[in-house]
């Protein structure tokens, strides 16, 4: 079965300028996943923390019972208290606020599984949509696993109200599952969306690293050679001479020469698709100038 | 070889000068009008792609203000190529790497403008306020819910004292019963200056109530009934606190002792349900735009509000484990909490930023 192709998720964003970019959505499954990740070291990051102001506080050598005087070791210790109370309540809530803001719009978990936010529409992404879409995580997340797992914990003891409290939660949990968009609550009060931003790299201009083969030997085809196929197949073939793997060049060169009647020379597949790719796009494009498109083989 | 020396002495030569001959070059040897395009072109948006992947890598001090002035250029010139070989090139891959690159310059171009710094400052200098200001109608109704609960909780517990019982959370109902003697509730109010660890208790109160705000806005999502509940809610036990102590003709101490943190905290209460309304009722009434729109542009709104209420929190955390138990007579109380209560008021609706009357 071949993967699902992200189809549905595609979306279209028209710029200030008036040009429509290409977006796709992140997967449901992605973002779970970034989320996951997020949770661990946002809880690895509060043990962490705990871990050292503890630490500090025995190098100070006190204990619980001294809160209660009021020397000058119970004020260390109050301070020591107070930081890790601040430090877990930013750990719980600025975490994502800070990654999100920042150019790449996206937390180290969103990085990793390589997704960010995006506003939706054309309007830019501001600071309050951050903030709202964040403020939100609270009756999302934390308040769900709360409900729902006092409702399992206390199984056939649970009375009505729990299990309304359960099922009215897992509808803000289960969000994301009930729109298109996968929004979940806070996506939509904030007017943002997550969305996929994997990096490519520029390969190659085809006809500057093709033209020395070419010129040696020198294919030429006539017009209703290359009036045979279209745009898809033309991509296709830009795909298989990019990849340059022995077989699959083998196959289409194959397929090319027997479709329009030509053969090909032993071993001069690769010069042969080069020639037939630049002679094909040329003409094509010239069409395009035109004013006319050829979308695949099937088109008149 | 003979074919390749020129090219890689046409590129060193590139290196060596500032004007682009390499690319020139190439672009005369490219066989494909569409090439010669891309070939033209590629030095700028190779550039944009240095200066966006040096921002989105959080170097921002590594660019030369030269490239910064010239990144919404540089933009546009990809956006336009972009337009341009939709219509005139086939190569798939140029095409995908400029969309990709037109995506990661359009994030920076039109992402959140201000760093979290210069937002603060904005959002003290008037931003604040201005947000406010903008919800007045919904303070209005979660003012009236806190007042109407208020008066239920009064009524309720004057009518039955079980009620009492039903409304105060088993924690907070220590020694603050019904019929508990004048002295005893006096106690409460009273001679806790010697307390230890108020500090603690202060950063733990504050923590406790920007989560409970926290919750008032977000409930507001559906439709705000839930943020109405709450609200009333929580007036409803402050109305059977002012009950319990009235009957020992103590009203104007526990005013006093709510006052100096309570002007505040209520006040923040007040805008995060305000804000949980706003966006509730943006959802229920969207108007002209659809509902999406609507809740997004409420929630946009509002989410200023409520970085206000979490700093009001912390003020008011600070009130309470301080000053309240500090000041040990009503007073005093009543100066401290007044005058957080004018000063709120006069800074969200009085006061209107700088740059605002232009």
């Amino acid at each position: 079965m071949a993967r699902r192709q992200p189809h549905n998720r595609k979306r279209t964003v028209i710029t200030p300028e008036g040009v429509a970019l290409p977006f796709v959505l992140a997967s449901r499954g992605s973002r779970a996943a970034a989320l996951v990740i997020d949770l661990i070291l946002i809880v690895t990051a509060m043990m962490v923390t705990s871990y050292t102001l503890l630490w500090i506080a025995g190098g100070i050598g006190i204990n619980t019972a001294e809160l209660e005087t009021n020397g000058p070791k119970s004020r260390a210790l109050q301070a020591l208290v107070i930081v890790w109370i601040i430090a877990m309540f930013l750990f719980r809530n600025a975490w994502f606020l800070f990654f999100e803001l920042g150019p790449r719009g996206a937390t180290p978990g969103k990085r990793i599984t390589g997704i960010r936010i995006a506003a939706r529409g054309t309007e830019r992404l501001t600071t309050e949509a951050v903030i709202a879409r964040n403020i939100v995580r609270d009756i999302e997340l934390f308040m769900p696993i709360v409900f729902i797992g006092g409702a399992i914990a206390s199984g056939s003891d649970t009375d009505v109200a729990g299990w309304a409290g359960a099922i009215w939660c897992a509808i803000f949990l289960l969000f994301p599952f009930l729109n298109r968009d996968s929004l979940r609550c806070g996506d939509v009060i904030a007017g943002t969306w997550v969305v996929e931003a994997q990096h490519r790299k520029l390969g190659q201009a085809l006809s500057v690293s093709a033209p020395i083969a070419a010129a040696e030997q020198a294919f030429t085809f006539t017009p209703e050679e290359l009036a045979v196929y279209g745009e898809f197949e033309l991509q296709t073939l830009e795909r298989v001479l990019r990849d340059d793997r022995g077989p699959a060049l083998d196959d289409v060169a194959d397929a090319i020469s027997r479709k329009i009647g030509r053969p090909y020379p032993y071993r001069a597949e690769r010069v042969f698709l080069e020639s037939y790719y630049l002679q094909l796009r040329a003409q094509l494009e010239q069409g395009l100038r035109l004013g006319r498109r050829k979308a695949d083989k099937h088109a008149a | 070889m003979s074919e390749a020396a020129p090219t890689l002495l046409g590129r060193l030569g590139g290196w060596f000068s500032p004007s682009a001959s390499a690319e020139i070059a190439a672009a005369e040897s490219a066989a494909l009008r569409s090439d010669r395009f891309r070939l033209e072109r590629e030095g700028e948006w190779k550039r944009l792609e240095a200066i966006v992947g040096r921002i989105e890598r959080g170097r921002l001090r590594g660019i030369s203000d030269e490239d910064l002035l010239a990144l919404p250029a540089l933009y546009r010139t990809a956006v336009s190529s972009l337009a341009v070989a939709r219509e005139t090139s086939l190569d798939a891959e140029t095409l995908l790497w400029l969309e990709d690159l037109t995506r990661r310059a359009w994030f920076i171009v039109y992402g959140p403008r201000a760093g979290l710094g210069d937002w603060l400052v904005r959002f003290f200098g008037g931003g604040w306020g201005e947000s406010v200001r903008a919800l007045k109608q919904d303070i209005l109704i979660a003012l009236a819910l806190m007042v109407a609960g208020t008066i239920v909780g009064w009524l309720l517990v004057a009518s039955d004292p079980d009620w009492y019982f039903a409304l105060m959370p088993g924690g907070m109902a220590d020694a603050r019963v019904p019929g508990a003697s004048r002295a005893v509730l006096l106690g409460t109010l009273f001679g806790q200056q010697d307390q230890h660890g108020l500090a603690v208790f202060a950063a733990a109160l504050f923590s406790n109530n920007a989560q409970v705000a926290i919750l008032a806005f977000a409930l507001g999502f559906a439709f705000g009934l839930p943020s109405a509940l709450l609200l009333i809610q929580n007036t409803t036990m402050l109305g059977a606190l002012l009950w319990l102590y009235h009957g020992q003709g103590l009203t104007l101490e526990i005013i006093g002792w709510l006052s100096v943190h309570g002007t505040t905290e209520l006040y923040a209460i007040l805008l995060a349900g305000a804000a949980g309304l706003h966006i509730g009722r943006a959802m229920a009434f969207p108007g002209e735009a659809s509902v999406l729109d609507a809740a997004a542009a409420a929630g946009r709104r509002s989410a200023q509000v409520m970085v206000g209420v979490v700093l009001m929190l912390i003020v008011a955390g600070l009130l309470e484990g301080f000053a309240r138990q500090l000041i040990d007579n009503t007073p005093g109380r009543l100066v401290v909490g007044g005058f957080m209560l004018v000063f709120w008021t006069t800074y969200f609706f009085v006061w209107r930023g700088r740059g605002k009357a232009a």
